[in-house]
């Protein structure tokens, strides 16, 4: 079987200019949503206080959430969390309450609500230590279970925060240098533009929909980071690859050889990928959702952004074949070549 | 040309083998057990423990499928978790009798059900995060009170100095609580006290008291100092946690702060309390003092007189006692760092010890005035001290770099190491609250990440096997040895798993599959290009090389900045991911370069591979315009 058959070299980059132009109008409307709508930060990085809450039927979210506004806790979330049976509550940090009479304050109320008394049971662990959990009792029922309940300090995610930045920025500072040393500068700067236009593109889409940007969805950002300069680097490599065996083509040509003699590789590789992503994307469960999302984004524009943009900012700014096969003087000239000696 | 030499084929076979010995205890499942653990810092456990515990269970008709001797616990696995619990209370009624000041700490535990040895080669399973398996979970109290003591105390030991260094005389200054009081015998000496101390001690508010005939000053600490004092101290003691439980291995520890004076300890993994206390039970604080060496005291350590005034009995770790003076010289704030080292003269073991600025003026000073006596550093766990070591100063040390010497053992001077940076805690902590997360959301999360694993791997298996016949199968078996190894290397390094950490090995696999592919794509288009079989498969590795080691740099970046830099859930993730590039590095190239050699190296008239259908673009036309 194969998939990709084709003759001659796609002439992508006469068309770089329009779809450079559509790639910034995409940028421009992401950072627009990050400015204007900002991020949906998780509690790992605003602090507060998460509840997760099973019911035995599917929840009623808006008596849920009129029950817990009316507990006065300030800016209160509720939303379903994996299956309309599991809430999740989140808090503000409230600096004077504590942590375990806010999850009791809000646990006993919901259990009101389902006309049920909250008490204390003990229970004989895996391993047979006891444990002593609150439950919700209806009379022979247990129609809301505590399943788990977190607490971020402020402090610790203004912390969470500046490491990312810094994780970021050590990112492109590694790859940027990695790439001008293994490559060329102008090399380094278009994959760096091209995988950043990425990640503003994935937080846009988060900024957008409004959905929850946790430290596993940065881990993603940055995985799909790395990632997809990977891409690039594939057709730079390829780039130099072409420069070097085929000395009458221009730039123009080499880059269009480069990217269509990769294009089946591009898309099986990003295609494997994508299969596990959707994997976890079906499997994993609500902790992975937005993770597989990101990723999902990522992929989808990485190999965009790799063909699209990474090369042609390269053609841009002008790469020549000196500047790859400089390096090497004397390895890429055939004596035999009618053209010895002649430099375009 | 493509043959692997007999011992490339040795190694992949070992690292078949080690990867299968590692991977397999995941698969085990546990049993109950009980541990027994250390419950004072100064006792230590050796392995004639294991020998008392297994009599204790034989005395009350208990059997253990085994007791094992591990460092610092003793864990006895029993068939089932009845038997387990009465194991436990046979082992506390037997080994504390004193419920009050217990000598060890008897816990419930769970051990892998993997055969011995398998444990005895190390090949242990991996920690489950808190996420997958439930975990610890500590509410910490600061003991506030006795950190404002102990500014307290040390402020009065520096007014001490300042009015010795002015000439000013007093009758006696006095600590109560958190607040110090001079008396002097006339009005001109306290008021050039006054403004000297206001001068030089800027956190304390002092108040004129006459009292009696007296005169008398008191000073407490101004309210911001104390809040600063307050917040100092829990600073230093997440940080001295940090430290701690990094150094005992328990990986994406949660220690935060909560409240002004509460810190929370979350330790995934770790499913009995008592390996937890034994991690932060052990928060003790750490004092210098100088040994009483009086006539007085020397009756009264051999039993025969009082202790004298000013001074207090301590035991030494070897339970001899020792007198040793109240006033506080250096406290743990003081200490930033113990290590073992040895003399460069004479190769004895040394514990080296780092004061900071202010530490090492005060050091300076006392060795000065007191070369030829002993000092004492004690370490007080819940309110109890006892002397660590108790060496005597040859000279003035300045620099504030110590080096403790003579007649010690190497594990000695590590353990003594050991103690006192863990007595660099600023104020005692005493827990509060503990909570035992439970594993049934846990056990919901591993289904979820393996079945993400698995079902991903089996739609990239169908795919390549389809799409490339042959060289997809050895591909899928790479990536096999891939996930085979990642799991091997994360046991042996007993990393934690948590949900992320699975979401990256299926990234990871999702990734590394890429290495194939482009392999495999350039031995096709080697094959277009008229290239004989043989040769296909050769330069198609050869070309592959150099572009599967870019890619994976770049990714490697990034795994490593995350690994720098992030925390918690992210660095399980990021440990997983560049755990997962090298080991798909060696997979992908090596590997299954192994398979292709074993299966088509051998035959020297090779006519065709079966890698799927291979194009050939139409003879006449140029491949390239």
């Amino acid at each position: 079987m194969e998939f990709f058959r084709i003759r001659r070299d796609i002439p992508f980059m006469r068309h770089a200019l329009v779809l450079n132009i559509i790639s910034l109008l995409t940028f421009v409307a992401a950072v627009f949503f990050l400015a204007t709508r900002g991020l949906h930060l998780s509690i790992e990085f605003t602090g507060g206080t998460v509840i997760e809450v099973a019911y035995a039927q599917a929840a009623d979210i808006n008596r849920v959430r009129s029950t817990v506004e009316g507990l006065q806790l300030g800016d209160v979330q509720v939303q379903t969390f994996g299956s309309a049976r599991d809430v999740l509550i989140r808090l503000p940090v409230r600096g004077d309450v504590k942590k375990d009479d806010l999850v009791t304050g809000v646990f006993t109320q919901l259990c009101k609500s389902e006309n049920g008394v909250v008490g204390a049971q003990q229970t004989l662990s895996a391993k047979g230590e006891t444990v002593t959990h609150q439950v919700c009792r209806a009379g022979s029922q247990e129609p809301v279970i505590l399943q788990r309940s977190e607490f971020v300090g402020p402090q610790v995610g203004k912390e969470l925060a500046q490491d990312g930045a810094k994780a970021l920025a050590f990112v492109i500072a590694g790859i940027m240098l990695y790439l001008a040393f293994r490559f060329e500068w102008k090399f380094s700067i278009a994959a760096i533009v091209a995988n950043l236009h990425d990640v503003i593109i994935i937080l846009g889409f988060f900024a957008f929909f409004q959905w929850e940007f946790s430290l596993t969805v940065l881990a993603a950002v940055l995985a799909v980071l790395g990632y997809s300069v990977n891409e690039s680097v594939v057709i730079f490599d390829r780039i130099r690859e072409a420069f070097r065996r085929y000395r009458k083509m221009d730039t123009r040509q080499v880059i269009d050889h480069a990217i269509t003699s990769t294009m089946s590789r591009t898309i099986i590789t990003h295609g494997c990928t994508q299969m596990m992503v959707l994997s976890m994307l079906v499997f994993g469960g609500p902790t992975l959702h937005y993770f597989a999302v990101a990723l999902t984004i990522g992929i989808l524009f990485g190999i965009y952004s790799s063909v699209f943009v990474a090369a042609a900012i390269a053609m841009w700014l002008g790469v020549k074949r000196e500047d790859l096969t400089r390096t090497t003087p004397g390895k890429g000239i055939d004596p035999d070549d009618p053209n010895a000696g002649a430099v375009v | 040309m493509n043959r692997y030499p007999w011992w490339t084929y040795t190694i992949l076979a070992i690292a078949l083998l080690v990867g299968l010995v590692f991977t397999v205890p995941n698969f085990f499942g546990e049993a109950p057990a009980v541990q027994v653990s250390s419950g004072k810092a100064t006792l230590k456990l050796d392995s004639s423990m294991a020998q008392r515990v297994e009599q204790v269970l034989t005395s009350s008709g208990l059997k253990a499928d085994f007791v094992q001797f591990e460092v610092n616990t003793v864990k006895a696995r029993f068939p089932d978790t009845d038997m387990q619990i009465k194991a436990k209370d046979a082992l506390t009624k037997a080994l504390d009798p004193d419920e009050n000041d217990p000598s060890y700490i008897v816990a419930l535990n769970l051990v892998s059900r993997s055969p011995r040895w398998l444990t005895a080669m190390h090949a242990l399973p991996m920690y489950l995060g808190l996420d997958l398996r439930g975990g610890v979970y500590f509410l910490m109290q600061v003991d506030m009170k006795s950190a404002l003591t102990k500014k307290a105390e040390s402020l009065a030991g520096d007014i001490r100095t300042s009015l010795r260094d002015k000439n000013l005389r007093h009758a006696g200054v006095t600590r109560d609580n958190a607040s110090i009081g001079i008396r002097f015998r006339d009005r001109e000496t306290l008021n050039a006290a006054h403004s000297l101390l206001a001068d030089q001690l800027p956190d304390v508010q002092w108040t004129d008291l006459p009292e009696g005939t007296d005169f008398k000053l008191a000073g407490e600490l101004k309210p911001e100092a104390a809040r600063r004092v307050q917040e100092t101290a829990i600073k230093q003691n997440i940080t001295t946690l940090h430290n701690r439980v990094n150094e005992l291995g328990v990986s994406e520890p949660v220690i935060q702060q909560q409240g002004l004076d509460r810190v929370v300890v979350q330790l995934p993994g770790v499913q009995d309390t008592a390996k937890a206390k034994d991690i932060i039970g052990r928060t003790a604080t750490l004092e210098v003092r100088m040994v009483d060496e009086s006539a007085e005291a020397g009756a009264a350590a051999a039993g025969t007189g009082p202790v004298p005034f000013g001074a207090e009995r301590y035991t030494e770790r070897g339970s001899r006692p020792l007198i040793v003076k109240r006033q506080v010289v250096l406290t743990g704030e003081n200490l930033t760092d113990a290590q073992t080292g040895f003399d460069s003269q004479t190769h004895e073991p040394t514990v080296n010890l780092t004061l900071d600025a202010k530490g090492s003026r005060i050091f300076k000073d006392v060795t000065r005035e007191n070369i030829g006596k002993r000092m004492a550093i004690l370490l007080f766990e819940k309110g109890k001290g006892e002397v660590v070591t108790a060496p005597v100063i040859r000279s003035e040390i300045g620099g504030g770099r110590v080096q403790i010497s003579g007649s010690m053992t190497t594990v000695e001077a590590a353990d003594t190491a050991l103690l006192l940076r863990s007595g660099s805690l600023a104020a005692p902590m005493e827990i509060i609250e503990e909570r035992t997360i439970g594993p049934s959301l846990g056990a919901d999360n591993i289904a979820k990440g393996f079945n993400s694993v698995i079902y991903g791997f089996a739609a990239i298996a169908v795919f390549m096997c389809i799409y490339y016949l042959l060289f997809g199968a050895f591909s899928t078996l790479s990536l096999a040895f891939n996930l085979l190894l990642l799991v091997a290397v994360l046991s042996m390094l007993q990393a934690t798993l948590t949900l992320p950490g699975m979401a990256a090995i299926a990234l990871t696999l999702g990734m590394a599959i890429d290495a194939n592919v482009l392999i495999n794509e350039r031995v096709r288009e080697e094959l277009r290009g008229g290239a004989s079989p043989q040769a296909a498969i050769h330069t198609g590795y050869e070309r592959a090389f150099a572009t599967i080691l870019d890619s994976n740099v770049t990714t490697l970046i990034a795994g490593v900045a995350l690994l720098a830099f992030g925390s918690g859930p992210v660095k399980g993730f990021a440990v997983v991911h560049c755990l997962g590039i090298l080991t798909s590095m060696f997979s992908a190239v090596v590997f299954s370069r192994g398979l292709v050699n074993f299966w088509y190296g051998r035959q020297k008239k090779l006519k065709s591979v079966s890698i799927g259908q291979v194009w050939k673009p139409q003879a006449d036309l140029p491949a390239k315009p």
